[in-house]
């Protein structure tokens, strides 16, 4: 079957298979491999991404479902070498340790913060639900996901409410300790 | 900009590797694919037991896109015996362990057949075309009903379901007394018997292997923990010279132990690929990955504990029993046997003995899982501690106050024999109990329990000491391990004053890269962006014992220590050269080399390029500053720490809600406190969800139930607390960093705090112990019984997935 979708801004049509995921197509098709497959169950969210700007586990998507779509995976949300303001806080907070579930984490919270700019602990951990990760026992992802709130509050300093920062360049070294 | 205002090590640095890992430019195993790559399938059993009668594979290898399809008979030839690493005993009992079954299948979801076709999709198609007869024999599951006369066996052959016995006894071993004295003078005499579950590993990236058989190199990518080793094992299983293998472990998504393997995978993948001259690559789904990886844990565990009146401690007997599985992994067998020297703990006492009988049955095979054998030995001492303390009427914390090792008395040498370096258990324990604020919640507990409230609460406390830092190789000889336990680190200097660190460890997601280039910055005074560090390629980092066990920063970053050191010996010699001076009237620090006494002075920089140049060095000098070094630690370290859990038992529904949770650790000198507590953290969670969500549960025809996600219970983010952290700081004095170690502290700790909790809020009801995963059901159950709840092979999974705040779990 022939789709076209838009993946991070550019169109692709292309040929595929009906029985295709959309991750399948994302990762195989496209070479997107910044979105990841944790599981086989839907159960990890390691594999989320925005269609038409709402969290999705592309796991459980079929491309074909995918056709006139649009699609943003980990690599679009950085456009333009700017870090998206809850990749910034990932860094910052320390919310990652391998990774692997972080695109995945990372896309899902974008949505979180989108349907509610200002969760409490208890509301993110319940808009996280559906991803796991084995590494940070989410605490710090919780942490990250408050101060990219914070930061993209429309009450916060105008700098920060565009707040796209430089990839790299603006990456701070260091945390302040308590 | 110059680094040395400020030390780096201490720093709450941000980590070098986010920056990919945030971004999806990340390197996962399975993100790669080379030019002509064909894709493996595994076609597994779905039994336990059986003799495979026939496997008709004509069918498959008529599919589209298949290239070959081979069973353990095509590879029998070529696929040798995965290794076991670790022969406990001089007469242990290891059964062949082919990587695709030839005759027999000894568990279910073990690899009997593999596809190999152009495309991922038409491997797993072919899968269905193959035709397997099996003839189903008795599965040995209990490890009690394997032992006994007459059992159903495992592997014939070996005439027994008993793999070894292995036994430590302070008597014989000259540490302490008899046991059997020490029962018998005891006035109080404790007897529990705990079961630590089966558990899964579940590293969240799936295994991935890739094999590129196109250059003069086989080369090996895979998600492995242990590249170094992996090389090694590959060419001692297939007799390819070592020299032929590099394996590279690129960005790999976790492991806890999971990914401490050399697996039929990548043995069946290195096959293929050399066999058809095509890079080949396998990547698992996660329910191949529940069923196949190796599991952890499954013991049962018969504790005695003995004491005089007033509380003292007189001896410990323990003995295991450990399920080996179906077959002996890298390190199945001694993964006990790192237990055995724990279970005295902090704790003085003058008898101890440890037996553990490994048992085969027809499971998967257990080998690491995060804390392998410590969390075990941690859980079983400290709930017998709280169980002594409710037979004494004591205090908990005072009881394991009267009896651990004071930190005056440090170095201590403990009844099982080793010398604890240094701790202050006090120290630790009196700052968790603050912030805890102990006696209020106390006050608290006194007053549900006089309303009857029906939510009733219970605190559990976790004084443990766990041996990490492997390990001294003349130790691990002693214990009969093949291996050493040094590691190696190296430091290129470059010409433009950058510097290359090449370690011979292996992170995967511990941020190495990161605490790597402060040690290496603080040292050599060099900023400490202009560290790279180079890790998991055996073309790049040549020598190295990989990453487990607490090991990397007390091992390898001293390994690195040690190679900056030489690098300074080797500047100071050309800058005096350079500056015309002795080398003795070198002073170096912060990066300069400076004539003592005057303000003549170089840079490290600068020398690195004049080493590099080789114009004009002293006599006899090679053209380099580069340095290497191989560090075999002299002793273990020894983290310690208090762990605080309070939770809240709804007495009418079973459900525990973590209240809440202190933890003050001492993993020695932090080079990155930001490290550490995320560490901490990731750790305390696996912990808390052996006490109440994860069980490996088999049927009774040895099926795995919980072989996906939606059964096998991994907190979410709904599942779990914030947990308080925090830390003394007792420098481990067996290294220089004085690091001790913190990839597995918190999971060693947590589990037995939970649990502690759990009965404590319900004793007055009549309980003393609630098996793990102690769900809404078990829980329930033992309150409405006045007993320990049974669970045993069988019992159901915990719960999970918002389970906290849902009403039962799997139920
Ligand atoms: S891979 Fe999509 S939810 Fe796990
Ligand atoms: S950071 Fe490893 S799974 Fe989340």
């Amino acid at each position: 079957m022939r789709i076209t979708t838009t993946v991070d801004g550019t169109s692709y049509t292309d040929d595929v298979e009906p029985r295709m995921l959309l991750v399948q197509y994302l990762r195989e098709k496209l070479g997107k491999v910044g979105t990841v497959v944790g599981c086989d169950t839907s159960n990890c969210g390691a594999c989320t991404v925005h269609m038409d700007g709402q969290s999705v586990k592309s796991c459980s998507v079929l491309a074909v479902q995918a056709d006139g779509r649009e699609i943003t995976t980990i690599e679009g949300l950085s456009a333009d070498g700017q870090l998206h303001p809850v990749q910034q806080a990932f860094h910052d907070s320390h919310a990652l340790q391998c990774g692997f579930c972080t695109p995945g984490m990372i896309m899902q919270a974008v949505d979180l913060l989108k349907e509610n700019p200002d969760p409490d602990e208890e509301e993110i951990r319940a808009g996280l639900e559906g991803n796991l990760c084995r590494c940070t026992g989410y605490q710090n992802i919780v942490r990250a996901v408050r101060a990219a709130a914070d930061k993209m509050q429309p009450s916060a300093a105008p700098e920060a409410e565009t707040s796209r920062e430089p990839v790299g360049a603006s990456m701070p070294s260091e945390v302040a300790q308590s | 900009m110059t680094a040395v205002a400020e030390p780096e090590v201490g720093r709450a640095r941000l980590r070098k590797e986010d920056a990919r890992l945030i971004t999806g430019r990340t390197r996962w195993t399975d993100n790669l694919s080379l030019p002509g790559m064909l894709h493996l399938a595994f076609l597994r059993s779905p039994v336990a037991h059986a003799r495979i009668s026939k496997i008709d594979t004509s069918a498959a290898k008529q599919k589209p896109g298949v290239i070959a399809v081979v069973t353990g008979a095509d590879v029998a030839e070529e696929q040798g015996s995965l290794p076991c690493a670790w022969p406990i005993t001089e007469d242990i009992k290891i059964p062949n362990a082919p990587s695709l079954a030839v005759d027999e299948v000894n568990f279910a979801g073990e690899a009997v057949a593999a596809v190999v076709a152009r495309s991922a999709a038409e491997a797993v198609d072919a899968l269905e075309a193959i035709d397997v007869e099996y003839d189903e024999l008795p599965v040995v599951l209990d490890m009690n009903e394997a032992l006994a006369e007459g059992a159903d066996l495992v592997h014939p052959e070996l005439g027994t379901n008993k793999c070894a016995t292995w036994v430590f006894d302070s008597a014989e071993a000259g540490s302490g007394g008899a046991i059997d004295d020490a029962i018998a003078q005891a006035d109080v005499v404790l007897e529990r018997t705990f079961r630590q579950q089966r558990l899964i590993p579940s590293f969240m990236e799936p295994r991935s292997v890739l094999v590129d058989p196109t250059g003069e190199q086989i080369t090996v990518w895979s998600a492995t923990q242990i590249p170094h080793i992996l090389k090694w094992m590959i060419s001692a299983v297939t007799g390819v010279p070592e020299t032929k293998v590099r394996v590279i472990a690129p960005d790999v998504g976790g492991g806890f132990g999971g990914k401490l393997q050399v697996t039929p995978e990548e043995i069946i993948t290195f096959l293929m690929a050399r066999r058809l001259g095509r890079p080949v690559k396998w990547t698992e789904t996660r329910s191949e990955s529940m069923q196949s990886a190796h599991h952890g844990r499954d013991q049962i565990q018969k504790i005695t504990l003995a004491a005089a009146s007033d509380g003292t401690l007189k001896g410990l007997k323990v003995e295991l029993l450990a399920d080996m599985g179906a077959y002996l992994r890298l390190v199945t067998p001694g993964v006990p046997i790192l237990g055995a020297f724990m279970f005295n703990a902090i704790y003085k006492m003058d008898a101890y003995r440890f037996e553990c009988t490994n048992v085969f049955t027809n499971k998967t095979p257990t080998d690491a899982y995060r804390g392998a054998g410590r969390p075990e030995a941690t859980f079983a001492i400290e709930r017998m501690m709280d169980e002594l303390a409710a037979e004494l009427g004591r205090d908990p914390i005072d009881l394991r106050r009267q009896n651990w090792i004071k930190h005056e008395e440090f170095p201590f040498t403990t009844v099982a024999g080793l010398t604890y370096d240094s701790g202050n258990y006090e120290a630790a324990t009196a700052k968790a109990l603050e912030l805890f604020g102990y006696d209020a919640l106390r006050q608290e507990q006194r007053e549900r329990r006089e309303r009857g409230d029906t939510v009733q609460l219970g605190i559990g406390v976790s004084t443990y000491t766990e041996m990490c830092g492997l390990a001294p190789s003349r130790v691990l000889g002693a214990l009969r391990y093949a291996a050493g336990g040094w590691e190696h680190a190296s430091i290129r200097m470059l010409p433009t004053g950058k510097v290359e660190v090449i370690t011979g460890t292996s992170p995967h997601g511990q941020g190495h890269e990161t605490a790597w280039s402060q040690i290496v910055a603080d040292r050599l005074g060099v900023p400490f962006e202009d560290v790279e560090v180079l890790h998991g390629d055996t073309a790049a980092s040549h020598k190295g014992m990989d990453s487990y066990g607490s090991r990397s920063l007390a091992v390898g970053g001293t390994a690195l220590v040690m190679a900056a050191d030489r690098v300074i010996e080797k500047a100071k010699k050309l800058a005096a050269h350079m500056l015309e001076c002795s080398e003795d009237d070198i002073e170096f620090s912060g990066g300069k080399l400076t004539v003592r006494g005057t303000d003549k002075a170089t840079d490290i920089q600068s020398v690195a390029l004049h080493a590099h140049v080789a114009h004009d060095l002293p006599e006899g000098m090679e053209a380099s500053l580069d340095s290497e070094a191989t560090f075999d630690p002299e002793n273990f370290s020894y983290p310690h720490g208090t762990h605080l859990c309070a939770v809240e038992v709804d007495t009418e529904t079973g459900q525990v809600k973590i209240r809440s949770y202190v933890c003050v650790d001492d993993v020695g000198t932090v080079v990155n406190p930001l490290i550490v507590e995320g560490q901490v953290h990731g750790g305390v969670a696996q912990g808390i969800a052996q006490a109440l969500f994860e069980d490996a549960v088999h049927d009774e025809s040895g099926t795995l139930t919980t072989g996906t996600f939606a059964d096998y219970l991994l907190p979410s983010a709904a599942d779990l607390p914030s947990f308080v952290t925090d830390r003394t700081e007792t420098p481990a004095t067996t290294n220089p960093l004085g690091a001790k170690g913190v990839g597995e502290a918190g999971t060693i700790a947590a589990t037995p705090a939970v649990v502690n909790a759990i009965v404590d809020a319900v004793r007055h009801l009549g309980v003393d112990d609630i098996e793990m995963p102690c769900t809404p059901m078990r829980v329930w159950r033992a309150v409405h019984s006045g007993t320990r709840a049974e669970g045993g092979p069988g019992g159901e999974a915990g719960g999970g997935l918002g389970s906290i705040d849902a009403s039962g779990g799997a139920q």
